[in-house]
């Protein structure tokens, strides 16, 4: 028997109640007494019916105001699946409510009344459903007595719907025709809509192939607790949030950036082979490194982002609003960092899905902003993983919670590269003094006529040994033939001369790929596609370098090979001699690397030729090139 | 018996882990609020769990009404020495005589009232922080509302209407100091899952939970014990009867139901049949509408 978690919205009259209610008493999932109760109730308040909502409302206020005003979970189960049902109300807490039912589920219900078709509350659940992530979507479209069990009115009603859904992306999208009241397609098969040839709805939550949510790829390990009997036992107690780990393979702890190998899997029953997401157990490691609750354990060659400024949708749950320039606590996985919104991007009407400018968010809510953190966070994209996709924010002062939020990413969008671009200029491209900038001799649009196509910016990024170098050589030698104006930039070349005085700490890392950038901006302006190839392991530093050329004009290419294949390869001896200790902060090894979120460009090189990738990455920027030029300004 | 990797149960069990987990990591002081029932002993069992090869890091607190069952407090202290547990234990007769707290008045009175003080009392000499507890929330109705991390204020209280949001796998145990948390491990279990996990698991379960022949008076549709703290009334009388407890409560209010369900298979296949909840049995939750969740906004756990 497996588990399946799902939420329910719908509006005060879609008759969500008495779908729930349906559910539980078909299955045979409420007992005499509660039902007795109810129906005691319902006499009592002189309803002269058995109001299920009664059975859902279970505090005094509700009752009292004959309003839902929290989740409430309900249970139950067939021989197949257990189900937890996240029991949201449709009322003015709406958008909190809603979001906070569906960030445990993984299938949504939304109720439609057949009578009035689609309505905006049924695509405000919509909505909610998708920014949560929720991929299964069942519309149920119920009151199917009060049409005359129309055919024609289902039909319409689930185009409607559709068409409106293909713009949130839900991947798995099932109607099905229902009356609630009677018990029509709920549980049994309706005799009343013979054209109906679906399943019913409790055989569709009984089937539906669920967990395909769940990120079973990255293996991701925020540490919990560590368990310390004696001094002989240190294990590091927490859930697997994704993927799997298994006893004797290489990890590495994040922030230290330091490697080892998982040693066991211990469970109270004993050690086990492997652990799987969602499994609570404790890794011992083979060798004693300092790691502690907020540290996160995870391969080497599968990185999640770190970064301290962060993209995200945030929905606001306090009745206080958000005040500028305050602190909160930022909270995520097992770590928590002192945190500002930095900027507030924008607001979504829910109603409309308009986007709005706004100042600041009140209760309820919802829309992008992008959060700076005091310290780094390892997260994953919501999209990718929820469970280092999400986060909350906590007031410091009353301790509440304020905020959910999840994460779409490093802070760059379309608005914040012009603002980096404007920074960039302004505040950190610094310049001598007394100089003064007196613009460009022969202006840009002219050379790249001369040359017949645009000037571009194809930036290598990846591992040491991962064939950055040589594909670029490669890839420069096919462009050169076709008569393109060329430049190679190489890590090695800079740092004779130019970056001579640099070493390989984070900060001279920075500056290093700072000057390059500045280099390549110089080439950049003569009609040059620059190719430039380094490590450039910092994703922060990769966009200062990108916010210097205009969007479309820097084209990242990530050398996407696995850091083992790397060391075997290992050209330069420089693994070697990190592991030997002989070189202090090697990318991969004892400093971190952070992998590309959305690279323009990402190709594998293991089993492959250099000419067969060089060509596929000259193909990839040929459309570039040759239309930028006869479109740049 | 084992249980496969991504059964519903191993879920629960997992998600409990990791909530005993936070507590342990983001509170000073947690206790474990130890009943005897069966959702407590699974509460225990769960801890164990979470922090095997080490000890369980809260020491257990019992709220002894003075009406208990003598088969649950036997239970009660093998289980504590067979864990290597702490345990300290509020009295409510303690309450009584000290003269804090009243005798509830009439036939058979019960203490589940008078708990709430010494609970609160309890947790404040021991100055806990957390106090975790086994309810859940397909128990009862004001239940199904509360959060995993239920936070309580300077006096006990729970406000319904002022719960932290709960999402995803987040908790906020943040507090000032005086509130507290109670947090709520099986709140996802229900109580099928409990005998279902008992059975795999093979938990060890005190007697009164299997049928045996006990003296018991029917009154308002609940079947008493008889024991020293239930008087019978002048038309009553007790007749002998195969029975079982679904639940362990107080003797002055648990009530017991006839049945012949001697192994946990029986007790499983005859809870999967039967059309009464579990606390239908318990006279406490029949004086009100609302009497759990008046009880939990003073304090009640």
């Amino acid at each position: 028997m497996d588990l399946l978690r799902f939420t329910t919205a719908g509006s005060v009259d879609d008759g969500k109640s008495t779908l729930i209610g349906r559910l539980l008493h078909d299955t045979k999932s409420i007992f005499e007494d509660q039902l007795e109760a109810v129906e005691d109730a319902s006499n009592r308040r002189g309803e002269g019916y058995v109001n299920l909502a009664l059975l859902t409302d279970g505090l005094r206020a509700e009752r009292e105001q004959n309003i839902t005003i929290d989740v409430a979970y309900r249970y139950f189960a067939t021989p197949r699946r257990k189900f937890i049902i996240a029991d949201t109300p449709g009322h003015v807490q709406y958008t909190r409510n809603m979001v906070t039912g569906a960030s445990t589920a993984e299938l949504a219900i939304v109720l439609i009344d057949a009578r009035n078709g689609v309505l905006t509350q049924s695509k405000r659940h919509g909505f909610i459903a998708s920014l949560l992530g929720i991929t299964h979507v069942l519309v149920a479209i119920n009151k199917m007595d009060l049409v005359d069990w129309s055919q024609e009115v289902f039909d319409r009603i689930t185009e409607d719907y559709a068409e409106f859904a293909q713009k949130l992306g839900v991947e798995d999208l099932t109607f099905i025709p229902i009356s609630a009241l009677k018990g029509d397609n709920v549980v049994d098969e309706s005799e009343n809509m013979p054209w109906y040839h679906g399943s019913t709805l409790l055989h569709h939550l009984d089937h539906v192939n669920v967990g395909s949510h769940r990120n079973l790829v990255d293996f991701r390990f925020p540490v919990q607790y560590v368990i310390r009997p004696d001094q002989d036992y240190r294990g590091y107690a927490g859930r697997v949030a994704s993927g799997t780990i298994r006893s004797g393979e290489e990890i590495m702890v994040l922030p230290s950036g330091q490697r080892t190998s998982i040693k066991s899997v211990d469970t109270f029953d004993g050690p086990v082979e492997e652990a799987l997401t969602g499994d609570s157990v404790a890794l011992t490691t083979a060798d004693e490194l300092d790691i502690s609750r907020g540290d996160m354990i995870v391969r080497p060659l599968n990185l999640p982002v770190v970064a301290t400024e962060i993209d995200a949708m945030l929905c606001w749950m306090s009745d206080e609003p958000m005040k500028g320039g305050t602190q909160y606590w930022f909270r995520q996985t097992t770590r928590e960092a002192k945190a500002f919104i930095s900027r507030v991007v924008y607001k979504i009407d829910v109603d409309t899905l308009h986007r709005e400018d706004v100042e600041a968010f009140g209760f309820n809510d919802i829309g992008r902003v992008q959060i700076q953190t005091a310290a780094p966070i390892f997260f994953d994209r919501y999209e990718m993983n929820r469970e280092t996709g999400s986060f909350i924010l906590i007031d410091p002062h009353t301790n509440n919670t304020v905020a959910v939020g999840m994460i779409r990413g490093t802070v760059r969008s379309a608005e914040k590269l012009a603002e980096q671009l404007h920074e960039a200029t302004t505040v950190e491209r610094k310049a001598s003094p007394d100089v003064v900038w007196e613009g460009w001799n022969v202006p840009l649009k002219v050379r790249e006529e001369k040359n017949g196509h645009a000037a571009a910016v194809v930036w290598f990024t990846g591992l040491s040994g991962s064939g950055k170098s040589s594909i670029a050589r490669e890839l420069e030698q096919m462009l050169f033939a076709e008569g393109c104006q060329t430049m190679l930039l190489d890590g090695d070349q800079v740092r004779h001369g130019l970056n001579g005085d640099l070493g390989f700490s984070p900060d001279a890392r920075k500056e290093n790929i700072r000057r390059v950038g500045e280099v390549a901006n110089l080439f950049y302006l003569q009609g040059n596609i620059v190719i430039c190839t380094f490590v450039s392991p910092f994703q922060m530093d990769r966009e200062r370098a990108r916010a210097l050329f205009p969007e479309g004009r820097f084209i990242e290419v990530f050398v996407d090979t696995p850091l083992e294949e790397c060391e075997r390869r290992d050209s330069k001896g420089l693994y070697a001699k990190a592991r030997k200790g002989e070189i202090e902060q090697m990318t991969g090894i004892s400093s971190p690397y952070e992998v590309p979120e959305n690279p323009e460009i990402r190709v594998e090189t293991v089993g492959r030729e250099v000419t067969e990738v060089a060509d596929e990455i000259r193909l990839a920027i040929h459309e570039v090139v040759r239309r930028g030029g006869a479109a740049h300004p | 018996m084992t249980l496969p990797a991504r059964s519903h149960l191993r879920q629960l069990e997992s998600e409990s882990i990791f909530l005993m987990r936070e507590v342990a990591a983001q509170f000073e002081r947690p206790v474990l609020l130890f009943s005897g029932g069966k959702d407590s002993i699974l509460m225990v069992h769960l801890a164990q769990k979470a922090f095997a090869p080490a000890k369980i890091p809260f020491s257990l607190v019992h709220v002894d009404t003075g009406h208990n069952f003598p088969e649950t407090l036997e239970f009660r202290d093998r289980l504590v020495q067979q864990v290597g547990a702490t345990l300290h234990v509020g009295s409510v007769q303690a309450s009584i005589d000290s003269g804090k707290q009243k005798e509830e008045e009439g036939l058979n009175p019960s203490r589940n009232r008078l708990q709430i003080l010494t609970l609160l009392e309890t947790l404040d000499e021991l100055k806990a922080d957390a106090a975790l507890g086994g309810g859940r929330r397909d128990e009862e109705k004001a239940r199904a509302k509360e959060r995993f991390f239920s936070h309580r204020d300077r006096f006990g209280q729970w406000d319904p209407k002022n719960q932290r949001p709960e999402l995803w796998n987040i908790f906020n145990g943040r507090k000032v100091m005086g509130e507290h948390f109670r947090v709520f491990p099986l709140s996802n279990w229900t109580e099928m899952d409990v005998w279902q996990y008992i059975a795999a698991e093979e938990v060890d379960i005190p007697s009164l939970y299997f049928s045996h022949r006990r003296k018991v008076v029917e009154r308002d549709g609940v079947l008493l014990a008889e024991s020293e703290f239930n008087q019978l009334e002048d038309d009553e009388a007790w007749t002998e009867k195969t029975v079982r407890f679904r639940t362990i409560g107080d003797a002055s209010c648990t009530g017991a139901t006839e049945s012949t369900a001697s192994t946990l298979d029986e007790i499983i296949a005859e809870v999967s049949a039967t059309r009464v909840t579990e606390r239908g049995g318990r006279h406490d939750d029949k004086q009100s509408e609302a009497a759990m969740e008046d009880r939990k906004k003073q304090g009640y756990f």
